[in-house]
This record gives C-alpha cells, sequence and structure tokens, in this order.
C-alpha cells in the first residue's frame, strides 16, 4: 500500500492533479467503509451515511 | 533484450514477446481459454510466448503493460465529476472494480507474475506505457519504413482517442491528439449497437452491412452528431449519446433523430433502414478519415503512412486511403485492436530502454507474415487426433497439398490449419476454413452451413501476390486481409435490368463474378495477398488450385463457427469439423475426412456461442 500510494502522489504532482486528492480521500473513505462493512456488525453505521 | 508486453483487463487480452526488437510470440489469451475477447489476465498466452523460445519469467528484462491505470482512472473521476448528477448510474458500477482491483493493477501483474515465477520479483521490471503510444509503436516499428506518419485511431485508451505521430528511427513523436469523449470509434461503435450488433467486436458486420444500403443519413449525422473540421478533427455532440454518463451508446435523441429505437438482435430484422444506418456510417467515417490523411499528409510531407487502433479494422477506409493517394504507401498492423497494444507496449520499451537503432528491410516488415503464435509438430498432431477419436490419413507435404487442390476444386469446404496461428483477428492461411471462389452458392453454404452466422455477410480472397492485379483493382501488397479493393471489369458480369434492380441481401445471391463467392453488393473484395516468403504452404496451396483450374484465389475466412474464437488446437479443430459442415481438415501432414468419422462424434454447437 505504500508504493502504491507513493505512485499515485508522483502521478499526482506529473499531472499536476492535486484537485483530485479530495475526490481520492472521500472515495477511499467509503471503499474502505464498504469493504468493512461488509457482513459485519458494523454494517447499520453505514446505513446512517445515506 | 527479452521484453514481454501484455494487454489485459478491458478486451481481448494478449501477450506478446519480443526479443532485441524482433517480435518471436504472440497470441491472444481467447485462442486458449475458447472464451471470445476473453479480458482475463493472459495467463495461457504468456505461458506460450515464454515456452516458445523457452524462457523463464527471471529471464525477461521488461514486462510492459498497455495502458496507465492512474491515467485511466482520471478521466473516469473527470468525466464523472464534468457530469454530475447524470453519471452516477455509471459511477455506481465502475468504481467498485477500480477501488477494488484495477487501480492496484501493478499489484495485480505481479502477483500473477510471481505465480509464473518467483524469479520475476522486481516491480522495476514491470513497466507501462499510454495506450496509443502502444498502438503506434505496433504500427511503426515493425513497418518497413524508417520514416512515417503514424495515425491510430480507436475509442479510447487513457484520454486519447486519435493520435497522429511522427516515426523516424527507434522514435516517435506525437504531433496531433485528440481526447476523449470525441471518439471516432465510439462513434461507429455508437451505431454498431444501434443496428443490434455488439459494442467491441460486432463494428465488422456494421461495415459488411454497409454496402448494402444508401447513404441517405449523412447529411443528419454531420449536423447534429459530429462537427468535423477541415483537418479532419471532429467533436462529437455528447447531448446524443449516453457513453460518458449512462450505461448504453446512445440516448432517446440519438433515437429520436433517426425514428426508432436500437434494433433488438434477435427480436427484429435487419431492414434497409438498418442498412441505410450503417452505409452512412461508414461514409462519415471514411470522411473523417480521409480528411485527416490528406491535412498530415500536407502538414508532414510524409509519403509513408501506418495505421493501427480497432479504426484501423476499417479495411473499407484504408482502401480508400490507399487509392485516395496522399501517401504512397501504406502498412497497417495486423493486430490493430487492443491485442496489438501488446506488442507495441514491448515494443515500446524495448526501443525507449536499449537505445539501439531500428533496422528496416524496404518492403518488408518484421511480422512474419503474422504468424507468430502456436504450432503443432506432425506426430504431436496426429497424437492428438488420435486421443479424440478422429481417423486420419497421412500424407506427404506435396500429396497433402494436392489433395486440398483437389476437394477445393470439387467444392468441398476444407479446415485448413497448418503452421503457427495468427496473432490479430484474421485468419490469413494458417487457421482458415478454404473453398473455392468461382462457386455461385459457395457464400450461402459456408454462411448458413459452416460459420451459422447471417447471410449478409460477405467473405474474403486469398490471392497469389502475383496475380492480384488481374483479378482486383490492387498493384501493392495486403497481406494481412486489411485493404479492400474492387474485382476488376474484366472479371465482373453484367446483371440484367432485374437483377440490377434487386435490393440488399438478394442481390448478393446474383452472381456478378467470376468469383461471387468473394465478391461483395459493390464489387468489393477484402483482398489477402499470399506470399511465398511468409507462408509457403499456403501459397503452394493456391499455386496448385490455379494449375487445376486456373483461378489463384480462394475463400479464406476464419476457422470458427459464428461468436467462437479462431480454432487454436487440433482437438478445437476437430470439433469444429465435427460440429458444422465442413467436409474435410488438412492438418499438418493429416487428412481428416468428414463422411470417414465415426458420426457419434458428431456434435452440434452452433448455439454455443453468442451472436457479435
Amino acid at each position: 500500500m505504500k508504493s502504491f500510494i507513493a505512485e499515485l502522489w508522483v502521478y499526482l504532482r506529473a499531472r499536476k492533479k492535486y484537485w483530485l486528492i479530495p475526490v481520492l480521500v472521500v472515495l477511499a473513505l467509503f471503499g474502505g467503509l464498504v469493504v468493512v462493512t461488509q457482513g459485519s456488525a458494523v454494517a447499520p453505521f453505514i446505513y446512517t451515511l445515506f | 533484450m527479452n521484453i514481454l508486453g501484455i494487454s489485459a483487463l478491458y478486451h481481448d487480452s494478449a501477450a506478446a514477446l519480443v526479443i532485441d526488437g524482433q517480435p518471436v510470440a504472440a497470441a491472444q489469451e481467447e485462442r486458449f481459454t475458447r472464451k471470445k475477447h476473453d479480458s482475463a489476465f493472459p495467463r495461457e498466452a504468456v505461458q506460450f510466448c515464454l515456452g516458445h523460445v523457452g524462457l523463464r519469467l527471471s529471464d525477461i528484462d521488461h514486462v510492459v503493460f498497455y495502458d496507465k491505470p492512474f491515467l485511466k482512472f482520471e478521466r473516469l473521476l473527470e468525466s464523472y465529476i464534468a457530469s454530475v448528477p447524470w453519471g452516477f448510474q455509471s459511477f455506481r458500477a465502475a468504481m467498485p472494480v477500480w477501488l477494488r482491483e484495477k487501480l492496484f493493477q501493478k499489484d495485480l501483474l505481479l502477483r500473477e507474475f510471481s505465480e509464473f515465477d518467483d524469479g520475476f520479483a522486481s516491480a522495476d521490471k514491470l513497466l507501462f506505457t499510454e495506450h496509443h503510444q502502444a498502438h503506434a509503436a505496433s504500427a511503426f516499428f515493425p513497418s518497413p519504413f524508417d520514416e512515417a506518419l503514424v495515425l491510430t485511431l480507436d475509442g479510447v485508451g487513457e484520454w486519447v482517442t486519435t493520435s497522429a505521430a511522427l516515426g523516424s528511427g527507434n522514435k516517435l513523436n506525437v504531433i496531433k491528439e485528440i481526447h476523449f469523449p470525441h471518439s471516432l470509434g465510439l462513434l461507429y461503435s455508437a451505431f454498431t449497437y444501434y443496428v443490434g450488433f455488439k459494442v467491441n467486436s460486432g463494428e465488422y458486420k456494421l461495415m459488411g452491412l454497409a454496402p448494402y444500403g444508401k447513404p441517405r443519413f449523412v447529411e443528419a449525422i454531420k449536423s447534429h452528431l459530429v462537427d468535423i473540421k477541415e483537418d479532419g478533427s471532429f467533436r462529437l455532440n455528447q447531448s446524443y449519446f449516453d457513453y460518458v454518463t449512462g450505461l448504453r451508446m446512445t440516448n432517446k435523441r440519438f433515437e429520436q433523430l433517426f425514428g426508432r429505437p436500437p434494433r433488438r438482435p434477435d427480436v427484429d430484422d435487419l431492414e434497409p433502414f438498418h442498412m441505410d444506418i450503417a452505409a452512412s456510417i461508414q461514409a462519415v467515417t471514411e470522411e473523417i478519415v480521409l480528411r485527416l490523411t490528406r491535412s498530415l499528409a500536407k502538414r508532414t510531407g510524409q509519403r509513408n503512412l501506418c495505421l493501427a487502433g480497432g479504426v484501423a479494422l476499417n479495411c473499407v477506409a484504408n482502401g480508400k486511403i490507399l487509392r485516395d493517394g496522399s501517401f504512397e504507401n501504406l502498412w497497417i498492423q495486423p493486430a490493430a485492436g487492443d491485442a496489438g497494444g501488446a506488442l507495441g507496449a514491448a515494443l515500446a520499451a524495448y526501443y525507449a530502454r536499449s537505445g539501439r537503432p531500428r533496422q528496416t528491410t524496404p518492403g518488408r516488415d518484421s511480422m512474419a507474415g503474422s504468424y507468430l503464435g502456436p504450432e503443432f509438430k506432425d506426430s504431436e498432431i496426429q497424437s492428438r487426433l488420435s486421443a479424440v477419436g478422429a481417423r486420419v490419413k497421412t500424407f506427404t507435404h506435396s500429396a497433402l497439398v494436392e489433395r486440398t487442390a483437389e476437394a477445393l476444386a470439387n467444392g468441398k469446404a476444407v479446415g485448413w490449419f497448418q503452421g503457427r496461428m495468427e496473432f490479430g483477428p484474421r485468419a490469413l492461411g494458417g487457421r482458415s476454413i478454404l473453398a473455392d471462389p468461382r462457386s455461385s452458392t459457395m457464400q450461402k453454404v459456408l454462411n448458413l452451413k459452416i460459420k451459422f452466422r447471417e447471410s449478409f455477410r460477405p467473405f474474403a480472397p486469398s490471392v497469389l501476390r502475383e496475380d492480384v492485379a488481374d483479378w482486383f483493382e490492387l498493384e501493392g501488397d495486403s497481406p494481412y486481409m486489411l485493404l479492400v479493393a474492387e474485382v476488376r471489369n474484366e472479371r465482373r458480369v453484367a446483371m440484367s435490368d432485374q437483377e440490377e434492380n434487386l435490393f440488399g441481401i438478394d442481390k448478393l445471391n446474383v452472381c456478378r463474378s467470376d468469383i461471387p463467392a468473394v465478391t461483395h453488393v459493390d464489387y468489393s473484395a477484402r483482398i489477402q495477398t499470399v506470399h511465398q516468403d511468409t507462408n509457403p504452404r499456403y501459397h503452394e496451396l493456391l499455386t496448385t488450385f490455379k494449375r487445376r483450374t486456373g483461378c489463384p484465389i480462394l475463400v479464406n475466412t476464419s476457422f470458427n463457427v459464428r461468436g467462437e474464437p479462431i480454432v487454436c488446437t487440433p482437438e478445437d479443430a476437430f470439433r469444429c469439423l465435427m460440429g458444422t459442415g465442413l467436409d474435410a481438415l488438412a492438418i499438418g501432414n493429416c487428412w481428416v475426412a468428414k463422411d470417414e468419422q465415426d458420426p457419434a462424434l458428431a456434435q452440434d454447437y452452433s448455439s454455443a456461442f453468442e451472436l457479435d
């Protein structure tokens, strides 16, 4: 994961697409949440978000 | 330097191996897995490439993937953001796959490679090229030119949909790009979808349908859908399309423009309306391509043109480029679609990393006839066929050629399985079904009894290179069946007034030339010139057929049934023989006659594959 983030950073710098960072952060959070809550006790937590 | 190119995870996965700048092995994954347009990681194709030259993955200096996932993801995100909230449905469908898998392609590829060989551990060995860079490299580096203009046209890569580059020696410099969502490939695919064929695979059917129609919608397309500039640059009016934000190619407004909903393939018949639509989009495509090539020829002064990208498989447009005369010489990558991206990626990395000069031979490309796939020794063919219960007769090489020519002259359809399999979508005499083009019923027989496909589909001729100009309006080479030219006037048969007035498919059944099975309704033919140096055995067969019949031409269609990947192994070929109306197989030095086989082995697999 470390190398992935490093590469993502290199890409963002090379393309000067810093404005994508908040979009990516939100996607990562929601993506992570979906993975974590799949079939787990934390699942109801996600319903309050939608 | 050993470089392995990979195209995968979208459609038409493939692997290609380049050693010291020479393509030595390449194959599409679908041929091994038997799943048409297989998009999975090309395990078996990689295995074949390495096995063909006896290398291990740890012997490979670099593995190169044919596009850049971060750039593609950027395009998706920016497109969704630009179309908020209309793109939510598509966003919801795309994101899980990207967040789970595609964004982490490097890890995924490294995991796959570690299963082959632990020796390939270093992530530094894994490189990525841009999609159109790979297409351009596949078009220029194997070409016979020292310098050329390189034009790539397809649906979309990362952002680029159309690119022009100047190729010189071992370098490619991009001089023009058109970006998503303005795409000639996607425009053609939108009409493919509208006429009821599958996107990404049915485009060639739309091209085959076009000669039946009249281009009466050209003005509607040009005034509403696409704005074409003098230099061939174009903009698509997104209010008629749904591919950026939705899950379909076209929207309601598009349907209203033409007055009908999209054709439902299993329910609605193909009508003259659909033929007119096909003719219209084909005419617009040709206009865009010709404006592009003319303006680029003027701008660069180049006399050589190389083409790749899915649109370069539009052989009707290619023929027009050649006849237009803006360029003296034209070379088209035989695997012009995404599979060829694997080869291009490997070649791009080779010249970028090694810096070595590129050697060219005038008039001869480095694709080896595109025969870069697997081959089988005669002994292996015999044992494999025996294992599946085939009754086989073996002959000397020349006796087998004589026998095949005799069967063809007697009106039989023969499966021709010889040497290495072709790389690219066309069968070029390695895995082909052959027949006599002089027969007026052969087109119907092949379509309905052997290929199980629509009767409007034309067949292509293979012709001895030496004789091409005697039969077709073509002087040069067309080794990869990517150029269309007309049958010469003196070979045509005059039609009666009544026949002239026939329309659409009825006209196809009229005998319009000395070679009706390969003559389309507009007298055009998609030509393959057969060369002694790249396929001596097929050349010998054509020469023998000519000696017997006076005709140096054979019908050449891919060795498969509708919707099936082209056969790869002797077992695939035998299954096709037993499941279709094919009369015999000429495979290695074996002759397998259908009427000598155990009828219990016959199987109906005509509906096992989906329509394109």
